[in-house]
C-alpha cells in the first residue's frame, strides 16, 4: 500500500501546541443523521416486532408457571436424594431464567426496535458556578463569625481535646474480644499429663497405634490421645496437635545431635501444621519422602528432619520425639520443642521458654 | 415549587383516581419537579457502560437472596451431629452453622438455587466491578471532574472483597475452614500485634467458637451497610458529572449526547436488570458451585489438593505461593531482636496488594500532576489514543493476573502434565517481567493502531477491489471515509511532553525535573491526528504512490 506516511514518533520534546491549532484539526461534522429502522418506515414490521416483544412477554409466564411448578411438585420430603434435588433447582432455574429473560429482553427489544432512537445532544452545565462558591464562603465566614470560635481560643481547644479523647471508649469497649494470646500457642496436648506419655492416636478414630502397625513406606494422621474426649476447644486443641506419622528406613534418616533418640526405628512424627500459615501438611510423597502442603506447596524433606525445599514456608516442620510403651504402643515423650504452626511475632521468646 | 404559589394557583384538579393519588404525593414531595430534572435526562449509550450496571443489578440479586438465606442460616460454632437429608453425613459431628448449610442445600425448597444464585452473584459482582473498574481506567474516565468518583469505585471493590471472604467463610466447611485458617497465618505474621489481632478476632486461639458469628455480622449488616452508602455516593456523583461519553461526530467536552432517560434509557437499562438476574438464574439451575456437602465439615487436619478461593481472592493466595520462603541459605523469616518477622508470609500477602490499591487510588492524581491537566474531561479516549497510560493499565492488570495464575499453580501443574515447580519458576520469572513485556507490546500495539487510524483517515479504507492500471501497475482501490467516520478517527488529542517549567522564583526545582522526564516517559512516542492538510496533500496524487515526508513531521 505504498508508502504512506507513518506519524511515526517525531522528534521528542516538542511543544505542547503542535499540530494541535484549530486550523489544524477537522472540524466537527455533527450528530450523524438519523437513520430511520425498518419499524419506522415499514408498519408491518413495527407489527412483527409488537408481536416479538408479546411473544418474550409470554414466555415468561411460561417460565413463572415452570418455577411454581417445580417448587410444589417436586416434594423433597425426609428421603430426598441428590438427583431429586438436583432437578428441582435446574427447573427453578429454568423457570426463574426464562421469567427474568422474557421481562428483560422483551422490553430491550421494545426499546430498540419500537422506542424513538434518536440520540439527542443536551448541554452539560459547570458543576460549581463561581456565584455559588463566593456565596458559599460568605456564608461560612458568617457561620464561623457567629460561632466566635476564632475569638475564643479557649472554647475551641477544650472542645478538640475532649473530641479527642472522646473515641477511646469506643476503642476500649472492644478490650473483650479475645483473650490475651499469653504462652496460649506453645502448648500443645502432647504434654504428658501427671507423668503419663500421650499415646499416638490415629485420626479421626482415636484409637492407639502400634509401632509394630507401622511398616515401612506408611503414613499415619495422628492426633493425641484423648483428643476425641474433650468437650471445649476439641477443634482448637486439634488445630495444634495433629501429627503425621511415618516409617523410613532408619538409614535415610539424618538426625541432628541431640534429636537422635526422638524417633523409634526409622518411625518419625512431624507436625502436621505447616509453618508457612498453618494448612494441614496433607500430602507424603512416599518415594521421594518430601510432605507437601497442598494450600502452598511448601515442601519438607523428610530425610532432612523437614527442612524446607521448596515453596513459601520458611521454616522446619517441628519434630514430635516419639518412644513405644512397654504395651508396644507408640508414645509421645514431651510435648513438641517448639511452637508449631505459623510463625507469629512471640515465636522466638515461646521457643527460648519451652527449652529453658 | 413553592408552597404559596401551589396555594394561590387555581387548583389544579385530577380527573382520574390516579391522578388524584399522583397529585397528593406530588403536592407533597414534588416529585414533578425530580421528573423534570430527570425525565428526558441524555444518557450516552455505549456496551461498554454495562458493567458498571451489571455489579450494580447484582448487588441487588446479592440482597434479594441474601436475604432469604438469613431466615434459615444459623451461625452457630455450636457442635451438633447432623440429621438432615443427606445421607453420607448423618450422624457426622459438625457446626450448627454448617448443618444449617447443608438443610438449606438439602430440606429447604428452592434453598439450593438460592445458595447458589447468591454465590454466582457475588462472584458476577466483583467480576462486573473489576471489569468496569478496567472500562475506566482504560478510556480515561477518572480524570477531572471524577478522581473522587474513581477513588469510591475502588472502596466499593475492597468492600466487595471483604463481603465475599466473609461470605464464603460462613458455611463452616472445610474449604472456607481452611481460607479462616490461611488469613490466621497471616494475619499472625503482622509485627508486634498480629498475634493479639487474631485473637481477638477470633476469640481466642484458632478456631475458637466465635469467628462465624462475628463474621455473620459483617457480611450481613456492616460490610452491606457500607457497600450501600458507596453505591448512594457514587451514583449521586454520576448524576453530578453526567454520564461521560465516547468521542465521535457531535461529542465534546461541553454536550452529552445519547438517549434520553425516558423511555428509551430507562427500558434499556431496566430490562437489562432482569436480564442479568436470568443469566444468573441460568447459572445457579445448572453449574454447581461451593458443593458444601462434598468438602464435610471444617476439621483442622485433612485438606483436599486442588483448593482454590474464591476467584478474587486468588492474586493474594497467588502472590503467597510464588513468595519463596529461602533463597539459598537466606530464610525470609529471621529473628530481629527476639522477635519473629515472618517475610515469607507478610511481603506477599500485602505488598503487592498494597502496591496495586495505592497505584490504583492515586494514579488520578499522578496523570494530572504530569499532564499539568485542569480541564475537565467527558469525552473519553480510546485506549489506543492514549498508549502509555493504556500500557501502564494492562502492565498492571498481567502483574495482577500473573498473581492469580500462581494461585491455581498446582491444578495448572495436574492439567497440563508439568511439574509443579517449574509452574511456579515460571511464573516467578513473569511476575517480574510480564508487565514489563505487557508494557511494552502495549504501548507498541497502540501506537500501530493509531498509526492505522491515521492511514484509514487519509486514504479510507481497503475495499478489498483490485484495479489495473492502463501501464499495468495493480492497486487496491481505497474509498473515502465519510466525515462522520473520519471525525472519530481523527477527533483526539495528542499530548507533547511539557518541558520543565520555573517556578515564580526562576528555579526549575527537583520536583518539576521529575515531573519533566515522567512527561517525556509519557508522550515521546506518539502519534498526531490526521490534520486537514495531510489529506489535502494525500488527495493531491492519490495514486497511493507519496513522498511520504512532507506531512509526518509534526513539529512545525
Amino acid at each position: 500500500m505504498g508508502n504512506h506516511s507513518d506519524g511515526s514518533p517525531n522528534h521528542s520534546g516538542t511543544v505542547a501546541t503542535a499540530g494541535q491549532n484549530e486550523v489544524e484539526k477537522f472540524q466537527d461534522p455533527g450528530i450523524p443523521p438519523h437513520r430511520l429502522r425498518l419499524a419506522d418506515t415499514d408498519p408491518k414490521a413495527a407489527k412483527r416486532a409488537e408481536r416479538q416483544v408479546a411473544i418474550l412477554f409470554g414466555t415468561s409466564v411460561v417460565g413463572t408457571v415452570i418455577f411454581l411448578v417445580a417448587y410444589f411438585a417436586i416434594d423433597l420430603g425426609d428421603d430426598s436424594t441428590i438427583a431429586t434435588i438436583r432437578l428441582q433447582n435446574a427447573l427453578l432455574g429454568v423457570g426463574t431464567a426464562f421469567a427474568m429473560l422474557g421481562i428483560g429482553t422483551g422490553i430491550v427489544h421494545w426499546a430498540k426496535a419500537l422506542m424513538p432512537d434518536h440520540e439527542v445532544s443536551e448541554e452539560r452545565h459547570a458543576i460549581r458556578e463561581e456565584d455559588d462558591r463566593q456565596a458559599a464562603v460568605r456564608i461560612v465566614d458568617d457561620i464561623v463569625e457567629e460561632t466566635g470560635i476564632k475569638r475564643r481560643p479557649l472554647i475551641r481547644n477544650t472542645l478538640l481535646g475532649a473530641v479527642a479523647l472522646a473515641p477511646l471508649p469506643a476503642l476500649a469497649v472492644f478490650g473483650d474480644l479475645g483473650p490475651r494470646p499469653d504462652d496460649k500457642l506453645s502448648h500443645t496436648m502432647w504434654a504428658p499429663q501427671e507423668g503419663k506419655l500421650k499415646r499416638l492416636t490415629r485420626d479421626p478414630d482415636g484409637t492407639p497405634i502400634k509401632a509394630s502397625d507401622v511398616t515401612i513406606g506408611s503414613a499415619f494422621h495422628v492426633i493425641p490421645e484423648g483428643l476425641n474426649e474433650l468437650h471445649e476447644g476439641k477443634l482448637n486443641e486439634k488445630a495444634k496437635a495433629v501429627v503425621l506419622l511415618m516409617r523410613l528406613d532408619p538409614a535415610s534418616l539424618n538426625p541432628s545431635p541431640g534429636r537422635e533418640n526422638w524417633g523409634y526405628n526409622g518411625i518419625v512424627a512431624y507436625s502436621k501444621i505447616c509453618t508457612h500459615v498453618g494448612c494441614p501438611v496433607a500430602l507424603y510423597e512416599q518415594q521421594t519422602h518430601h510432605l507437601l502442603c497442598p494450600c502452598h506447596q511448601s515442601t519438607f524433606d523428610l530425610t532432612k528432619e523437614c527442612k524446607v525445599i521448596f515453596g513459601p514456608a520458611s521454616r522446619p516442620l517441628p519434630q514430635l520425639p516419639i518412644a513405644v510403651d512397654d504395651e508396644g504402643y507408640l508414645v509421645a515423650t514431651s510435648d513438641f520443642n517448639e511452637p508449631v504452626g505459623p510463625s507469629y511475632w512471640e515465636r522466638d521468646e515461646h521457643e527460648r521458654n519451652i527449652n529453658s | 415549587m413553592s408552597a404559596t404559589s401551589t396555594a394561590e394557583a387555581p387548583a389544579f384538579a385530577a380527573k382520574t383516581k390516579g391522578g388524584r393519588i399522583t397529585d397528593f404525593v406530588d403536592q407533597r414531595v414534588g416529585g414533578s419537579g425530580i421528573l423534570r430534572e430527570f425525565g428526558r435526562k441524555v444518557f450516552p449509550d455505549h456496551w461498554s457502560f454495562m458493567f458498571g450496571e451489571v455489579a450494580l443489578y447484582s448487588f441487588v440479586i446479592l440482597l434479594l437472596s441474601g436475604t432469604f438465606l438469613t431466615f434459615f442460616f444459623d451461625p452457630s460454632m455450636a457442635e451438633t451431629h447432623y440429621t438432615g437429608s443427606y445421607t453420607p453425613l448423618k450422624n457426622v459431628e459438625m457446626s450448627v452453622a454448617f448443618s444449617s448449610s447443608l438443610d438449606i442445600s438439602f430440606d429447604v425448597r428452592g434453598g439450593l438455587f438460592m445458595r447458589q444464585v447468591h454465590h454466582w452473584a457475588a462472584l458476577l459482582f466483583v467480576a462486573s466491578l473489576g471489569v468496569h473498574m478496567l472500562r475506566v481506567f482504560f478510556t480515561g474516565a477518572f480524570r477531572k471532574p471524577r478522581e473522587m468518583n474513581w477513588v469510591v469505585g475502588g472502596v466499593l471493590l475492597i468492600l466487595a472483597m471483604a463481603e465475599g471472604f466473609t461470605g464464603y467463610s460462613l458455611p463452616d466447611d472445610l474449604l472456607s475452614g481452611n481460607g479462616l485458617r490461611i488469613i490466621d497465618g497471616v494475619i499472625k505474621s503482622i509485627p508486634v500485634i498480629g498475634t493479639y489481632i487474631s485473637f481477638f478476632l477470633f476469640g481466642g486461639e484458632f478456631p475458637g467458637t466465635m469467628i462465624i458469628g462475628r463474621l455473620y455480622t459483617l457480611h450481613i449488616l456492616l460490610v452491606p451497610a457500607l457497600i450501600l452508602l458507596m453505591i448512594v455516593l457514587h451514583l449521586f456523583m454520576v448524576v453530578v458529572h453526567k454520564h461521560t461519553q465516547y468521542p465521535g461526530p457531535g461529542r465534546n467536552d461541553g454536550n452529552v449526547v445519547g438517549y434520553p432517560l425516558g423511555p428509551v434509557y430507562a427500558a434499556k437499562a431496566g430490562g437489562f436488570f432482569f436480564i442479568v438476574f436470568g443469566v444468573i438464574a441460568l447459572m445457579a439451575g445448572f453449574f454447581t458451585i461451593n458443593p458444601i456437602w462434598n468438602y464435610g465439615p471444617y476439621d483442622p487436619s485433612p485438606v483436599s489438593a486442588g483448593t482454590q478461593p474464591d476467584w478474587y481472592i486468588g492474586f493474594v493466595d497467588g502472590a503467597l505461593r510464588l513468595m519463596p520462603g529461602v533463597i539459598g541459605n537466606f530464610h525470609f523469616e529471621y529473628v530481629i531482636f527476639g522477635h519473629v518477622l515472618t517475610l515469607n508470609v507478610l511481603l506477599p500477602a500485602l505488598v503487592p496488594a498494597g502496591i496495586i490499591f495505592t497505584v490504583l487510588f492515586t494514579y488520578p492524581w499522578i496523570e494530572r500532576w504530569v499532564t499539568k491537566d485542569d480541564r475537565e474531561h467527558h469525552v473519553l479516549d480510546r485506549p489506543r489514543n492514549a498508549p502509555t497510560r493504556t500500557a501502564i493499565g494492562v502492565a498492571g492488570f498481567t502483574w495482577y493476573c500473573v498473581m492469580w495464575a500462581a494461585a491455581g499453580s498446582d491444578l495448572i501443574a495436574t492439567h497440563f502434565h508439568v511439574a509443579l515447580n517449574d509452574v511456579t519458576y515460571w511464573l516467578r520469572a513473569l511476575f517480574f517481567l510480564g508487565p514489563i513485556i505487557a508494557f511494552v507490546v502495549t504501548k507498541r500495539v497502540a501506537l500501530a493502531l493509531q498509526r492505522k487510524d491515521r492511514e484509514i483517515a487519509l486514504h479510507g479504507r481497503e475495499t478489498g477491489r483490485i484495479v489495473r492500471l492502463p501501464h499495468g501497475e495493480f492497486i487496491e482501490v481505497h474509498a473515502p471515509l465519510s466525515e462522520y467516520k473520519r471525525y472519530k478517527l481523527v477527533g483526539f488529542e495528542s499530548p507533547v511532553p511539557l518541558p520543565a517549567v520555573p517556578n515564580e522564583h526562576g528555579v526549575v526545582t527537583r520536583k518539576e525535573n521529575r515531573r519533566a522526564k515522567l512527561s517525556q516517559w509519557f508522550f515521546e512516542d506518539r502519534v498526531a491526528p490526521a490534520s486537514p492538510a495531510e489529506l489535502e496533500a494525500g488527495h493531491g496524487h492519490h495514486e497511493a504512490v507519496e513522498a511520504g515526508e512532507a506531512q509526518k513531521t509534526l513539529s512545525h
